[in-house]
């Protein structure tokens, strides 16, 4: 499989009142075709940001410092964030699929004309066979009547069926990537799971690759090939879906799924241990690894050394940590 | 599921999403809101008798508005002139059918362009921010910190007088007030995800402006410019009735409310009936204005 996005160190800024905040703080990552990738992390710790910061929608006080997103040969930060050249790009080739279904639509524009607005926008379609092609999306993302139901408001639609006009939209001009931004969270776990099989179904389909962005570990297992760990701004832990659970070696992955109940858990009753502490404030951060003070193997030299650069501990499986946990746990 | 969605055929889903929600026409709710109080559909009958009145003047009016007949001057009301004559002997009731014209042309043309300039200016601002937004904001502070009557009275004194230069000088003093209220809602619209949706499919700045931002901003907008048609006239009857407004033979009401003051005592139909029209006008359009607001404010959705 050939790569599609390559994202090298990364830096995303935000100059607030406080100070700086280094939301991301140099991470890289990469997407290959038709891959679906999952963004895992708590709140805060810049997994939105990330995705923003490749689609250059960061706006003020936000920059991107520093950093190369490479794709399709061409570095996207060196083109100007509103210009033609990103313009072309959003939307047609790397869309995105926001979290509050609610709000992500224009209430004042029909379903028919938001979504015939992309393809003419561009795919030059005529508004009559945009017209045809937006039913035949919603049709996709299975709207029930959607030959009538394209003329209706976004409020005469519920959260997960707006949510499946989003996805309609995000598809309609075969995109390369989908960005999903924590895309189920605002809606039901029996809509959750319809929408991410409607969206696994979809992606393989058309040989997309996907990013889901959550914070929701069973979203990630089922559904994400790789998947890749984050916190306070940097990627801890990576590497393949099995390779995350079954054998996490970051202290911060191996807390996370300590802290979540497993179905089919060998042994049963296990009590849910939770990570103490809270996460960092990413202002004044130490120089030492941020998940330091939460750390239930951190040893003495974790305290002197900065923030461990990512080592790899297996194929594919990478962990920015000095502590072998293995055979600790 | 996914094999309904391989075939693309319809799908309907087990838990009930498949029945849509009864249609509701947004346009009929509006008008049916808008209609069930009696106060707007007053106010909305006489914008509407005096819109008509405009357009058909010369069907309505029984004399030339500005023929004089020194040998029925100053006459109280009678079958020739239902409302008397003025103290060249014109026909006070023509010249009031005329006015209506005048006072909806300046009415609507200086709105008109206030709004279209403020609205641009405002979208402006909100939408780049930065330098953009603080020279177009210090530019209306510095337009606001001025009293509206002494700007209209500087720019219509210097420039004398006349139909375009009133409609220039009320309009010019209405634009701070709309760039300030489109930028206002403009940058709280901007804050909504489809703005930054719109952004992620690839919109450029006009085009967000203008189909994403603009549409939501524009009830609030609305009323605000109902009800400016009516200051506006208000404001233009105040300059004629000083005398530097529209300039006679011209009826304007507010200069002719000017001229029938001096014969208050003995016929006080000259200025009486000019002055009814105009708060006729005023009333109209804003409870107008008032019936908009209510109908599309989806904060009263259900309260009234």
């Amino acid at each position: 499989m050939s790569v599609v996005l390559d994202v090298e160190n990364l830096k995303t800024h935000f100059h607030t009142e406080y100070g700086l905040v280094k939301a991301v703080d140099g991470i890289s990552f990469n997407i290959d075709q038709g891959e679906i990738i999952g963004l895992v992390g708590e709140s805060g710790c810049g997994k939105s940001v990330s995705i923003l910061s490749v689609m250059q929608l960061i706006q003020t006080p936000g920059e991107i410092v520093d950093g190369k997103v490479m794709f399709e040969g061409n570095d996207l930060l060196q083109h100007e964030a509103n210009g033609p050249e990103m313009r072309a790009i959003r939307g047609r080739k790397m869309t995105m699929i926001f979290q509050e279904p609610m709000t992500s639509l224009n209430p004042v524009l029909t379903i028919c004309r938001q979504m015939t607005e992309i393809l003419e926008l561009h795919l030059d379609m005529d508004r009559h066979s945009a017209r045809e092609r937006a039913i035949e999306l919603l049709r996709m993302v299975g709207v029930p009547d959607a030959a009538s139901r394209v003329d209706d408001y976004p409020h005469q639609f519920s959260g997960g069926m707006r949510q499946r006009v989003m996805i309609a939209m995000a598809i309609s001009c075969n995109p390369m990537i989908i960005f999903a931004d924590e895309p189920t969270t605002a809606v039901d776990v029996t809509t959750q799971a319809q929408l991410l099989e409607l969206m696994k179904d979809l992606v393989t389909r058309l040989n997309t690759s996907l990013v889901i962005v959550t914070h929701n570990l069973g979203v990630v297992a089922r559904y994400a090939q790789r998947i890749y760990v984050m916190y306070a701004g940097r990627i801890v832990e990576s590497g393949l879906a099995e390779d995350i659970f079954d054998n996490p070696q970051h202290p911060y992955t191996v807390g996370l799924l300590n802290s979540v109940p497993r179905l089919g858990e060998k042994r049963g009753g296990r009590k849910l241990v939770p990570i103490y502490g809270l996460p960092p404030n990413l202002i004044d951060m130490p120089p030492t690894c941020a998940f330091l003070p939460r750390c239930t193997y951190k040893t003495e030299k974790c305290g002197k050394e900065p923030w461990p650069a990512l080592r790899q501990v297996g194929d594919n499986h990478y962990i920015s940590c000095y502590v072998d946990i293995r055979g600790k746990q | 599921m996914s094999d309904d969605v391989k075939n693309g055929a319809p799908h309907v889903d087990a838990i009930g999403e498949a029945t849509a929600p009864p249609k509701a026409n947004e346009f009929k709710r509006i008008v049916r809101v808008f209609f069930g109080r009696k106060l707007y559909v007053i106010g909305f009958v006489i914008v509407v008798i005096l819109i008509l009145t405009a357009i058909f003047a010369p069907l309505i009016a029984t004399h030339d508005p500005y023929s004089c007949d020194l040998a029925h001057k100053l006459e109280q009301p009678n079958k020739a002139h239902w409302l008397g004559t003025d103290s060249t002997g014109r026909d006070t009731y023509s010249r009031i059918i005329y006015g209506s014209q005048i006072s909806l042309l300046i009415g609507f043309s200086a709105v008109f362009g206030s709004a279209v300039v403020g609205m641009l200016m405002g979208l402006a601002a909100a939408y780049f921010g930065g330098w953009v937004f603080a020279l177009i904001m210090r530019f209306t502070d510095a337009l606001m910190a001025l009293p509206g009557i002494i700007l209209v009275l500087l720019i219509a004194g210097l420039a004398g007088g006349g139909i375009t230069v009133v409609i220039f000088a009320l309009g010019f003093g209405g634009i701070a007030g709309q760039c300030r209220m489109m930028c206002g809602l403009a940058l709280s619209v901007k804050q909504n995800d489809y703005v930054l949706a719109g952004r992620a499919m690839g919109m450029s700045s006009w085009r967000m402006m203008l189909t994403q931002i603009f549409p939501n901003a524009f009830p609030p907008i609305m009323v605000g410019i109902t009800m400016g048609i009516g200051a506006v006239v208000l404001g233009e009857a105040g300059l004629s009735f000083l005398g530097i407004g529209v300039m006679p033979p011209v009826p304007s009401w507010g200069g002719m409310v000017n001229s029938g003051q001096r014969y208050l005592l003995k016929n006080p139909l000259l200025s009486l009936a000019p002055g009814v029209a105009i708060m006729l006008l005023v009333f109209g359009f804003n409870m107008v204005g008032d019936g908009i607001r209510d109908a599309v404010d989806p904060k009263l959705r259900g309260v009234i």
